[in-house]
């Protein structure tokens, strides 16, 4: 595949790459850019961050998980690109000698370039920026230092080159093995055609295939440009979400309509990740535990999976057959998500050893509704207790029609054994995650009562 | 002058800009070699066929190594020679590296280790404490103990006699910067070693000994490592000896590092323990005799697990006098990967078995757990920070009074004992009585969320326990323009070592510190150095630099005396000029009279830190030069429906003594106050029952992130100076802060006991899943 993009204020144009050759892999070994780390080679721990600009803006992302087609048409900049021509720090650079945010310096490439996008982008919200750097000396203190000591400095006007960056005319990009539509349509017949292809969206999963499982991928086609599959439309029923729409844009849509659906997503991946994975991906992937799956359930959402020229829809339960298993034909895909406009009762709880970019060990997510202090309707889906995202039936059925009280809580027990038999891992025993998974609903009794209940939401 | 001042580190402008260089940005010529290892699928048994044909044949391989290919057994370890670089036939853990693949791309090497065909013959493999003990399963004849009077009388006649258990788990150093070596074949068969090591002589020391080679043939370079936290002490040992194996049979460069999964899996992480207790205490919690029962998974092979158990027994009493005391350490050997050094090397285990101690006793006799802690701790020493005449004091009464508390089960007298002053100071700047209080009402008014609060102090050893290990080299060049290039034993992991020491350098000639030239640890220059570790690093390495600048300064002196009519002691190095009678000229001028009169300026320096004495089979002598103090107050909150919690604030005020750059030394407060933390938070090894680390990755073990430092994080170091003379009476900071996380597992412990009136007996780490169970323990 033949590719064009801005690396660092310079046009760079590459012909037949291999479509899993990670930006980070070409950076360090055939450009010598080595101040781009490999911390995880997984996208956990912000190393290799770069920052990349196109028509929808500057975004930090994992260099390590970043296949070299996905960055035709784009700007990408790296730690070698943040000081000036003749040297000049960035303002953010220059916070971080001034504040000793540096000790071994080995994850600093990696946050100066998520404090330069976070700086450039006027995001002041500092630990959610940093969520997806990992340091390992400094506590963090120092870097937070330096993070609010550069808001107030201007942005460098060597950045802007890359705002203006339009994509250059180059040859035919296309390969017999690695295809990048532009519509939903090419992408429809070229999966029809091939349906044993990888489909490549942020590649927040699949780079790991490749890097971790070392798995070769004979076939890929490429997502991500293809516009008219990112696009969120409000309609009658509710709002329109397609299957390349990056979780950032998601977060962004949820955070009015349903702050704790918004606060899932802050937390489940960094803002690395958010700004690569997309809706569709964490969807069609299949994972017990994904996020999305359980929030989406509760919500009562609906997929369009398309064949070719062929779309079905079906509410989004049943797309979870079983572990590893989709309602999915060969060759057919996730278009999109319509989730319904009514959110407002949804409440979406996430539970993981650690707060942000964590996996979880219980997702849950409620959509009760309380008419007169009655439960009227309960839908309840979990991420974590089963080999699919599933609905809590046994405890919804327990709950409707009943007070919305502790002691129905209590009156549920029996159900929640018969809609889950969890495992243990290590991210938690099944005792753990059953026990939590009923304490989720406790919470949002509590909450309903008026009671603190986020230990996030407690200041000292 | 230079030292004191809170400079930025050396490399920031470096690392900002991406410009510092690892082991992996170090460029190779093209027909650099990359290695991968292939290893064991089980914990424990025999590999009965290994078919590497298909690793032979994949793309890019060059050549591939098991046992019999190598040269020598290439033995790999610091302490025992049990650590075959590749396995001798026998399996010791999953992970333990079988074969040896080298091929023409990094990726090639990984991709070819994975088409190999691995037979074995699986034993049950020994993993667990109670497996070990049934096994008999350790390292030396049987348990260490070391005891002090009269314990079990002590114990049963104490009014209170308390009982109870701790767990904590192990930790993965999580350096940024995977293990990595990078080796050049030179002439004549010697080796030239990069390295991220902590340890270079270590490294230079297993390459001559694989490959047959005196030390002087091998030479080993370290610019910095990317992290190192204990990690870096013997880690790196097989992949410098896998490099110059590879090097030597191919006369090819090669170049080895783990992916962090295989980093992860191979390589030795800080040794989980179980302690039990049993104490016996008066009505104010005041200790009358102790028992604690050490236990620890020290994996298949010695490494450095003696010393560290050590050190937790030598910890057992952090800040407390315990008048009877029996500590017992069994130190296992499982099939699991090795545990290795960890920032403060047992201390912190052996430091959380006295705080739960502390914890439990304030929670049976309903006292504020500060109450309990400060009545144990020792005697309150007169002028205790200053520098007086050591005279230890007798360990009996002299005249019938009150027995002095003041030694420590070891036998050595803690002399400079501040934590009294530092506590007074830290509970009047967090306002703890106030706030504890304000608590209560919280959590009365809060029926899902609970505060807990946890002022806890540190008293940490210094000085490597082996005593032998305590020395450092120098070698200091002045050039006839004035500038000077310094070097010395030490390494630096990101902690700052060779900043605070060309400090040291610029003060003792008065110049300003860009002056000196900060180089790369190598061999060549200082032989026979000690790892970087035990916190030592600017203690010995500042001194011997500190030596070797006095002697050239000395030289210039006497110089610059005679030529100017004037005593040498009245030659004087400041601001950048010489001062020598009337005659004053620029450092640089100095330096080229000092040259142009045939006057040596290049020296070493040797330090060996004094008044040791330490017989580690008794345990007793005086094993620490003096110890470093601190102490934390940290808030938490819980949510008692799940379990999750965070941190809210800290207050830390630690002790680096007279600091010589007190920006580097906060940074390591900051920084080690969260890495220990996060140990006994979100931090969790999971080994399944098959042996296998399931916990390998960023995605499952969970360093603490950005937000999980507390909002309100205050830390200040204690105005004082060392009462020993070290380098500007300076105190070692690199391990101390971290067991300053223990006020986080206090914390959580004080949170959950508001659930209820069970004590909460939390274990560590306290993940989520710890604190929920703790809660449904304390409400019975």
């Amino acid at each position: 595949m033949n590719i064009a993009f801005l690396l660092n204020g310079e046009s760079v144009e590459l012909a037949e790459v291999s479509p899993t050759e990670t930006l980070l892999d070409w950076l360090r070994e055939k450009r010598g850019l080595t101040g781009t780390k490999e911390g995880c080679n997984e996208g956990d721990c912000g190393a290799c961050t770069v920052m990349v600009t196109d028509a929808d803006g500057t975004r930090a992302l994992n260099a390590c998980i970043l296949f070299l087609p996905q960055l035709h048409g784009k700007a990408v900049r790296t730690v070698e690109g943040l000081s000036g021509p003749d040297g000049a720090l960035h303002p953010v650079q220059q916070a971080l000698v001034e504040f000793h945010g540096s000790q071994c310096g080995f994850c600093t490439p990696g946050f100066a370039v998520s404090m330069a996008t976070a700086h450039l982008n006027g995001d002041t919200g500092h630990k959610d920026a940093l969520a997806g750097n990992l340091c390992r000396c400094t506590g963090y203190a120092p870097i937070l230092r330096a993070a609010r000591a550069a808001e107030d400095r201007s942005v460098p006007d060597w950045l802007s080159a890359d705002r203006d960056f339009r994509n250059p005319e180059i040859a035919d990009s296309r390969s017999p093995t690695c295809h990048a539509p532009e519509t939903a349509d090419d992408l429809a017949r070229l999966y029809a055609e091939d349906p044993q292809a990888t489909l490549v969206a942020g590649a927040t999963d699949v780079g790991l295939w490749v890097t971790k499982q070392l798995r070769e991928l004979d076939r890929v086609i490429f997502l991500n440009r293809c516009a008219d599959l990112q696009r969120i439309e409000e309609t009658d029923s509710g709002y329109r979400i397609g299957a390349g729409v990056t979780m950032d844009r998601v977060h962004a849509l949820m955070k009015p309509l349903c702050p704790s659906y918004a606060e899932m997503i802050r937390r489940y991946g960094s803002t690395q990740v958010r700004g690569a994975a997309t809706i569709g991906g964490n969807i069609a992937n299949g994972s017990p535990i994904g996020d999305n799956p359980p929030a989406l359930i509760a919500a009562g959402a609906t997929l369009h999976l398309r064949h070719g020229d062929t779309r079905r829809d079906l509410p989004l339960e049943d797309f979870f057959l079983d572990y590893g298993k989709q309602d999915r034909a060969p060759g057919e895909f996730v278009e999109a998500v319509t989730l319904p406009k009514a959110l407002d009762s949804l409440r979406v709880y996430k539970l993981s050893k650690r707060f942000d970019q964590d996996i979880s060990a219980v997702c849950g997510a409620f959509n009760l509704t309380v008419t007169d202090g009655i439960v009227t309707a309960a839908r309840i889906a979990f991420g974590g207790l089963a080999g699919i995202p599933k609905r809590a039936t046994h405890v919804e059925a327990a709950l409707t029609g009943q007070p919305w009280t502790e002691a129905t809580l209590e009156a549920t027990a029996p159900a929640w054994a018969q809609d889950f038999t969890p495992m243990s891992d290590m991210r938690a025993s099944a005792d753990y995650r059953l026990t939590a998974a009923q304490n989720m609903l406790r919470r949002a009794l509590a909450e309903d009562m008026g009671h603190a209940t986020s230990v996030l939401e407690v200041s000292p | 002058m230079s030292v004191t001042k809170p400079l930025p580190h050396d490399a920031a402008p470096l690392h900002v800009t991406g410009k510092a260089r690892y082991v992996d940005d170090i460029p190779a010529p093209a027909n650099c070699l990359h290695l991968a290892f292939g290893l064991s699928p089980i914990a424990s048994g025999r590999l009965t066929a290994l078919d590497l044909d298909a690793v032979r044949a994949a793309p890019g391989v060059v050549g591939v190594w098991a046992f019999d290919d190598l040269p020598s057994e290439c033995d790999c370890s610091p302490s025992l020679h049990d650590e075959p670089l590749l396995s001798d036939g026998t399996l010791h853990y999953q992970g333990q590296p079988v074969f040896l693949v080298a091929a023409e791309s990094h990726l090639a090497a990984r991709r070819a280790v994975a088409r190999a065909k691995i037979e074995t013959e699986a034993d049950r493999p020994i993993l667990t404490i109670e497996e070990a003990l049934a096994a008999d399963s350790r390292f030396e004849e049987g348990p260490r103990i070391w005891a002090r009077g009269d314990v079990e009388a002590a114990i049963t006649g104490a009014p209170h006699v308390i009982e109870g258990r701790i767990e904590m788990g192990g930790q993965e150093h999580f350096y940024l910067e995977g293990q990595a070596a990078l080796v050049f074949p030179q002439e004549d068969g010697d080796m030239l070693v990069h390295s991220s090591t902590q340890h270079p002589t270590e490294i230079q020391h297993k390459v001559a000994d694989a490959l047959g080679l005196s030390m002087h043939n091998v030479r080993v370079e370290t610019r910095r490592m990317g992290g190192g936290f204990g990690g870096k002490e013997s880690q790196g040992n097989a992949l410098a000896v896998a490099c110059a194996v590879v090097a030597d049979a191919t006369g090819r460069p090669a170049k080895m590092r783990y992916d962090r999964d295989d980093d992860m899996v191979i390589t030795g992480k800080r040794h989980d323990f179980r302690i039990d207790y049993r104490v016996g205490v008066d009505g104010d919690g005041v200790v009358q005799g102790i028992e604690f029962l050490q236990y620890t998974r020290c994996g298949w092979s010695q490494d450095l697990s003696l010393p560290v158990a050590d050190r937790a027994m030598l910890h057992a009493d952090n800040a407390y006098f315990l008048p009877a005391v029996r500590i017992e350490s069994h130190r296992l050997r499982t099939n699991i990967c090795s545990a290795t050094a960890y920032r403060g090397f047992g201390g912190p285990q052996g430091m959380v078995g006295i705080e739960r101690v502390m914890d439990h006793v304030a929670h049976v006799l309903g006292r504020d757990p500060l109450a309990v802690r400060r009545a144990n701790y020792y005697d309150r020493m007169e002028g205790g920070a200053a520098p007086r005449s050591a005279e230890p004091s007798p360990p009996g009464g002299i005249s019938g009074e009150k027995k002095p508390r003041t030694v420590t089960p070891y036998g050595q007298t803690v002399e400079d004992f501040i934590l009294h002053e530092m506590t007074e100071a830290l509970e009047s700047s967090c306002d703890y009585a106030a706030r504890r209080a304000a608590q209560a009402e919280w959590n009365a008014a809060n029926p899902v969320l609970k505060k807990g609060i946890a002022l806890t102090p540190v008293k940490f050893g210094i000085s490597f326990t082996l005593t032998h290990l305590n020395q450092a080299g120098a070698l200091v060049h002045v050039y006839q323009d004035g500038s000077i290039a310094m070097n010395h034993g030490g390494t630096e992991m990101g902690q700052g070592l060779f900043q605070k020491v060309a400090q040291v350098a610029a003060s003792a000639f008065g110049v300003p510190q860009e002056v000196v030239r900060i180089t790369a640890t190598d061999t060549a220059k200082v032989p026979n150095t000690s790892a970087t570790a035990a916190s030592s690093g600017s203690d010995l390495n500042g001194a011997a630099v500190k030596i070797a600048c006095e002697t050239i300064r000395a030289r210039m002196a006497e110089h610059m005396a005679q030529l100017h009519q004037c005593r040498p002691e009245d030659v004087s190095f400041t601001d950048g000029r010489v001062r020598a009678g009337a005659q004053e000229m620029s450092f640089a001028e100095a330096a080229a009279f000092c040259y142009a009169g045939r006057v040596s300026l290049s020296a070493t320096g040797f330090y060996k830190t004094p008044k040791l004495s330490w017989d580690r089979m008794k345990g007793e002598g005086r094993p620490f030069f003096y110890f470093a103090h601190g102490a934390a107050c940290t808030e938490v909150v819980i949510d008692t429906l799940t379990g999750e919690y965070r941190m809210l604030r800290s207050d830390i005020l630690h002790d680096a003594g007279a600091s010589l750059n007190p920006a580097i030394d906060i940074g390591q407060v900051e920084g080690g106050f969260i890495q220990g933390a996060g140990w006994l938070t979100t931090e969790e090894l999971v080994w399944d029952s098959q042996g296998r680390l399931r916990t390998h990755a960023p995605s499952t073990y969970k360093v603490p992130a950005c937000s999980d430092a507390p909002d309100v994080f205050n830390v200040a170091l204690w105005q004082g100076r060392n009462r020993e003379e070290t380098v500007y009476r300076s105190k070692a900071v690199g391990e101390p802060p971290f067991m300053l996380g223990i006020s986080a597992l206090m914390a959580l412990s004080d949170a959950v006991a508001a659930c209820g009136p069970g004590y909460p007996a939390l274990d560590a780490p306290a993940t989520p899943e710890r604190v929920l169970a703790a809660i449904a323990r304390v409400q019975g």
